[in-house]
């Protein structure tokens, strides 16, 4: 456990502030309102809050684990288990905007890893850092407003190559575009 | 954004997308409305439930996410009156690489969805519905949303609906990236807010043992579409644009090297891969010519362009002969791409000319299939991890000699050997392209490591 705790960086032990003291009354309203979807079992609303919590946090830290666990009573590794296992959820926040390329076989004979190259190069990344996942934050630059990385068919194949840039979705992107693209979400 | 042919080809039947191709059509319920839209839902709600299902099993509508299942005979597993509750959950977790069809009905026509929806849960006496859509889709999720509060507000969900006696409640549901979801017991493990392994069948039929352990029905966006069009048209005329067995339109799903990539409503079994890849999607691009397609989203096998099959069929005079069909002359449904050895699965065709380096196609694919494996089977969670491993040494040029058998047989022994049909998924491309295109594997082996 202590070498996969360093592997994936401190998120996983402790974080100087509990996300759950952030926790308002109107998402607490939210969160209820949530929850009424799910009439049979209230366990179906987790994953619905962990974007929530996500959403208004950044990532899931343990206090947003346990915090969700409770208000479903559930115990922490119920919910630990999904943010785990969904690449979406992160322990670790990413930069204000993320920059989903596809990586997929349509997007890459359309070129997706050069786009993801100049990406990175045009919000100031080195493209060669690999990253792993695992709930890490993905490549985020030292002022935080950007993230790029790499997932999986975003299901956009007639117009690759694509990247998911926040919600919007970015279609036939040519290496050459991407500057100005990137200008848009500054 | 990929958008309709402003003149449809003639090849095209556009049913699905019948809207969306109207100038000036938005999502909101008043346009909807004032295109006929609940007429379908009103007529239904006048039928008898069983009347339904009998439509959908007379129109051979079969499911439109991938395995093809006839949609009325899944229907039909459900028992009227057993007095358990049902459900039913529209999965638009769309992810199988070379699908992109569900996404434009989720952000232009979500009415359509929820019509259809509301018609099947009628059929299949269910009050409580999901739409489950992957995460990705973040706008199409709102839209939904809007969608069902206004229908909600007009009286076509909720309480008695439209005066019937008849109560649906409808929900979405969102993934969070993980294609395993679009499998339907994954689905459902989801949906219930566990970590989504698929269920082992038997005994954990949908059908049987389904959300919260309770019978219930998993269709694909485009299918749930299509049962409102069969209301409309009539089960024959429906069932007649089709193949027998395979009836109404399907959306074919273009990328890859042609000319025109897109989506294109098309009769099932209405046109060849020549059809589609040299008439409807303008050909190739210019100087090149076809290498491969993979004719149904990236799990299906792919098909190599010289090649000719041996197709049985009764002639004339009732006697099997033996017929020769290359590969352009393939007619597009399921039962013929079946019949040459791999599926029409959920539509998603994917061309490569001659300028593609199959290895590197592959390993594109066993990436993916390594990232996306859930782990609970040993043999797809281990045996994803090393075919991608071992065609990215091959594409790096430090294949072993015996590498395209290694492959062969992590391959052979996943198939067949998991729970879900992930399984088949992740082992079909390696199969397919290394007994397609042996000499690319093995001349990239033969040479020596840098």
């Amino acid at each position: 456990m202590r070498a996969y705790e360093e592997q994936i960086g401190n998120a996983m032990t402790s974080t100087t502030t509990r996300q759950a003291d952030g926790v308002t009354e109107p998402f607490e309203i939210e969160v209820n309102e949530i929850i009424s979807h799910y009439p049979i079992s209230k366990r179906s609303a987790s994953l619905p809050l962990l974007h929530l919590w996500q959403n208004e946090f950044g990532s899931i830290d343990d206090s947003g684990v346990e915090w969700i666990a409770a208000k479903l009573d559930l115990t922490p590794v119920n919910i630990l288990e999904l943010v785990t296992f969904y690449p979406w959820f992160r322990r670790e926040a990413g930069g204000k905007t993320i920059i989903r390329v596809c990586r997929t076989l349509a997007c890459a004979m359309a070129g997706s890893y050069e786009v993801k190259d100049k990406f990175c190069e045009a919000v100031g990344l080195d493209p060669h850092v690999e990253h792993h996942g695992y709930g890490s934050a993905p490549p985020t630059t030292a002022d935080g407003k950007f993230s790029v990385e790499f997932v999986e068919c975003l299901a956009s194949c007639g117009s690759a190559p694509v990247a998911l840039i926040g919600d919007d979705l970015v279609e036939n992107i040519s290496p050459a575009d991407v500057s100005s693209i990137v200008e848009q979400y500054k | 954004m990929v958008s309709l042919l402003p003149i449809p080809h003639p090849k095209e039947r556009r049913i699905i997308f019948e809207n969306i191709s109207r100038p000036g059509f938005s999502p909101d319920i008043e346009t909807y409305l004032a295109h006929g839209g609940y007429e379908e839902l009103r007529k239904a709600l006048q039928m008898k439930p069983s009347e339904i299902i009998d439509a959908v099993k007379a129109a051979n509508l079969r499911g439109r996410g991938g395995a093809g299942f006839p949609c009325g005979t899944k229907w039909s597993f459900i028992k009227h009156d057993d007095g358990k509750p049902h459900y039913i959950v529209v999965n638009g977790d769309e992810s199988e690489p070379g699908t992109f069809k569900d996404r434009y009905i989720l952000h232009q026509d979500p009415h359509q969805l929820v019509e259809g929806l509301a018609i099947a849960a009628f059929a299949t006496n269910t009050h409580l519905a999901y739409i489950y859509i992957r995460c990705e889709f973040p706008h199409a999720a709102k839209i939904v949303w809007d969608a069902i509060k206004e229908a909600k507000a007009k009286g076509f969900l909720g309480k008695n609906i439209l005066g019937s006696g008849f109560d649906l409640d409808i929900y979405v549901h969102q993934g969070a990236g993980a294609y395993i979801c679009g499998e339907e017991t994954s689905l459902l493990e989801s949906l219930e807010g566990k970590r989504p392994y698929p269920r082992i069948k038997p005994p954990y039929f949908p059908a049987v043992l389904g959300l919260y352990m309770k019978p219930t029905i998993v269709n694909n966006v485009e299918t749930i579409c299509h049962v409102k069009h069969i209301l409309r048209l009539g089960a024959e005329a429906y069932a007649k644009m089709g193949t027998p067995g395979d009836g109404g339109t399907r959306t074919m799903c273009v990328s890859g090297d042609v000319v025109r990539p897109g989506f294109f409503e098309i009769p099932c079994g209405g046109v060849t891969l020549r059809e589609l890849i040299f008439d409807v999607c303008g050909g190739l691009k210019p100087g090149r010519t076809l290498k491969a397609v993979i004719p149904g989203g990236s799990s299906a096998k792919v098909l190599r362009a010289d090649e000719v099959y041996k197709i049985k069929s009764k002639g004339a005079d009732g006697q099997m002969v033996e017929k020769d069909l290359p590969m352009l002359d393939v007619v597009m449904d399921a039962s013929t791409l079946q019949s040459v050895g791999t599926m029409i699965g959920s539509g998603g065709v994917m061309v490569m000319d001659d300028s593609r380096d199959m290895v590197w196609a592959l390993n594109n694919l066993n990436q993916f299939y390594a990232h996306e494996s859930c782990g609970q089977c040993t043999p797809c969670r281990e045996g994803s991890l090393w075919m991608s491993k071992v065609t990215t040494r091959i594409l790096h040029k430090g294949g072993r000699s015996d590498d395209a058998k290694n492959l062969k047989s992590i391959a052979d022994n996943i198939a067949g050997r998991t729970i879900c049909a992930f399984g088949e998924a992740c082992a079909w491309p390696t199969q397919s392209f290394l007994a397609k295109f042996p000499e690319e594997f093995q001349a990239r082996v033969e040479e020596p490591a840098p």
